[in-house]
């Protein structure tokens, strides 16, 4: 059968939309619409979620992750300038702890702290300083990475202007160095934010109170209260919250970063 | 008195040989040029005067302060150095202004405002009064090697270095710069300057040194050295330089 090319495109994309509409009728006709509603979006049950989903569970979530992180970032930049000093152990000290942290799942981080060291020491912590812990540990050792590629993506010739003005190796990389390397990694450290997050939700494992609990553990117990999945939709849309718009600026900052070497630095200036 | 004394400088990149015996005196006030083909050692020369690069061997003493001693806090001799690079390397995440700022505030402690009146008197000097707010990435190349210029200054330098600062500038950016860099000889500034141009070292140079192979292969006054040279291998890379085309005049 000899088709035109016209005919062709019309007959393949004529398919293609027919198979997803019968997949869609299919869909609506099979579903049942009324456990699916009561399953995962009833309204009554949601009601009863407010204002606790958001005055406590995701402000939790929010402080855990930011806390975390701002402990992560700073590790995270000690490591990289360990990884890239001229004394030997410095170097294997920041490799050993960078390929551990990257290598063993984050929820054995937060079973240590949560149990681990605390029986080990006869301690207790906090649940605050248990998640910042186990957060910031592990995404330290994610960020030193990405800093240390910062910091050797920014030109020489900066540290050399530097040192030539008379500036002593220290500051020159405080002056200098490390505000362009922290510009170049911004995106991939926005997306890290994005991952210790979610990863936040590990601590629902560790023993916590009605005051500490964050979007995950919220929802699992309110499941059981209310008999349906809505809490968890509810925590799960909470979580998109706080991703999505992260995530839309770190594509944001990146097309700035690599549009800037063109269009000028007006931005951040 | 002297204020660059070099004497039996050798460097080596691993088995490359880039300096073989470096020999050289800069009296204050003098404008020295040095010229020779690419990979000759005059940029490795130039960056051994203020220890960016650090020789293997020999000695550099600016201003009576030997460089190459150890125990010499090298710092603080720098300051005494300025450099202006072939890629100008202006801190790209800094205005101008603050470019011109940030290492007389936290190197020589002056105070903002008084680090902001030299700055400014220097930005003036260059041409570039009123671009105190734009970011390096909004100037042309020569207002970036200007910036980078009134940026040395900044910090009252007894000696400027120049690493072929015009050659990375578009011809016609070009004189802008060597205008800078005359008139900054006139008013008494000692300056050492790695140049491919000839008509800037004619006119403007006190001594004229080739390199060729690591070592100085002949020196002495423009008009000798690029006027009358001695040395075979001076002839031929200036009639290449002069004469790229192969052309008789």
């Amino acid at each position: 059968m000899a088709l035109t090319r016209r005919q062709r495109r019309t007959a393949v994309r004529g398919t293609q939309y027919g198979v997803l509409v019968a997949a869609v009728l299919v869909l609506v006709f099979a579903a049942n619409w009324g456990d699916i509603q009561r399953g995962f979006f009833d309204l009554n049950a949601a009601k009863q979620l407010f204002p606790d989903v958001l005055t406590i569970a995701l402000v939790n979530t929010v402080k855990y992750t930011v806390l975390g992180f701002v402990f992560g970032l700073l590790l995270g930049l000690v490591l990289a300038l360990m990884r890239l000093s001229s004394v030997p152990p410095y170097r294997w000290l920041a490799t050993v702890y960078i390929e551990f942290f990257r290598g063993v799942p984050a929820l054995l981080v937060f079973l240590a702290f949560g149990f681990g060291v605390p029986i080990a020491f006869h301690v207790r912590f906090t649940t605050l300083s248990t998640v910042v812990a186990a957060l910031g540990l592990v995404g330290a050792a994610y960020m030193a990475e990405t800093i240390r590629a910062g910091i050797q993506a920014v030109p020489k010739g900066q540290l050399e202007a530097a040192r030539s003005l008379g500036m002593s190796q220290f500051r020159a990389m405080v002056s200098i160095v490390i505000p362009q390397a922290f510009r170049i990694v911004l995106p991939p450290l926005t997306n890290e934010l994005i991952l210790l997050a979610k990863d936040s939700s590990l601590v629902y494992l560790l023993g916590l109170t009605g005051s500490e609990y964050e979007l995950t553990k919220y929802g699992r117990d309110a499941m059981n209260t209310v008999q349906s999945m809505t809490p968890l939709v509810a925590a799960g849309l909470c979580y998109l919250i706080i991703t999505i718009p992260l995530s839309y600026l770190s594509r944001y900052l990146e097309r700035r970063t690599s549009g800037e070497s063109k269009r000028g630095l007006e931005v951040l200036s | 008195m002297s204020v660059i004394e070099i004497s039996g400088l050798h460097k080596a990149f691993g088995s490359l040989e880039v300096l073989r015996g470096i020999d050289l005196t800069v009296e204050r006030g003098d404008v020295v040029c040095i010229i020779g083909p690419s990979g000759s050692g005059k940029s490795t020369l130039l960056r051994c005067v203020n220890l960016l690069e650090q020789p293997d061997s020999g000695k550099v003493v600016v201003d009576g302060t030997e460089l190459t001693d150890p125990d010499v806090d090298i710092d603080k001799a720098r300051r005494r150095l300025g450099m202006v690079f072939q890629s100008f390397n202006l801190f790209n995440h800094l205005t101008v202004l603050d470019n011109l700022t940030i290492a007389q505030r936290k190197v020589l402690g002056r105070s903002r405002d008084e680090a902001e009146r030299i700055a400014k008197q220097n930005l003036e000097k260059v041409g570039l009064a009123g671009r105190e707010r734009s970011m390096p990435s909004q100037l042309s190349g020569g207002q970036q090697q200007r910036a980078a210029i009134a940026r040395a200054l900044s910090m009252d330098p007894q000696v400027m270095l120049f690493d072929e600062p015009t050659s990375a500038l578009d011809p016609e950016l070009v004189g802008d710069v060597l205008g800078v860099m005359r008139a900054l000889a006139d008013e008494g500034m000692t300056m050492l300057v790695v140049t491919h141009e000839m008509q800037f070292a004619r006119e403007v140079a006190d001594t004229v040194l080739f390199m060729d192979g690591g070592v100085v292969v002949e020196q002495g006054p423009p008009a000798q050295v690029i006027g009358a040279p001695t040395q075979e291998r001076t002839r031929t890379f200036l009639a290449r330089v002069l004469n790229p085309t192969g052309d008789n005049p």
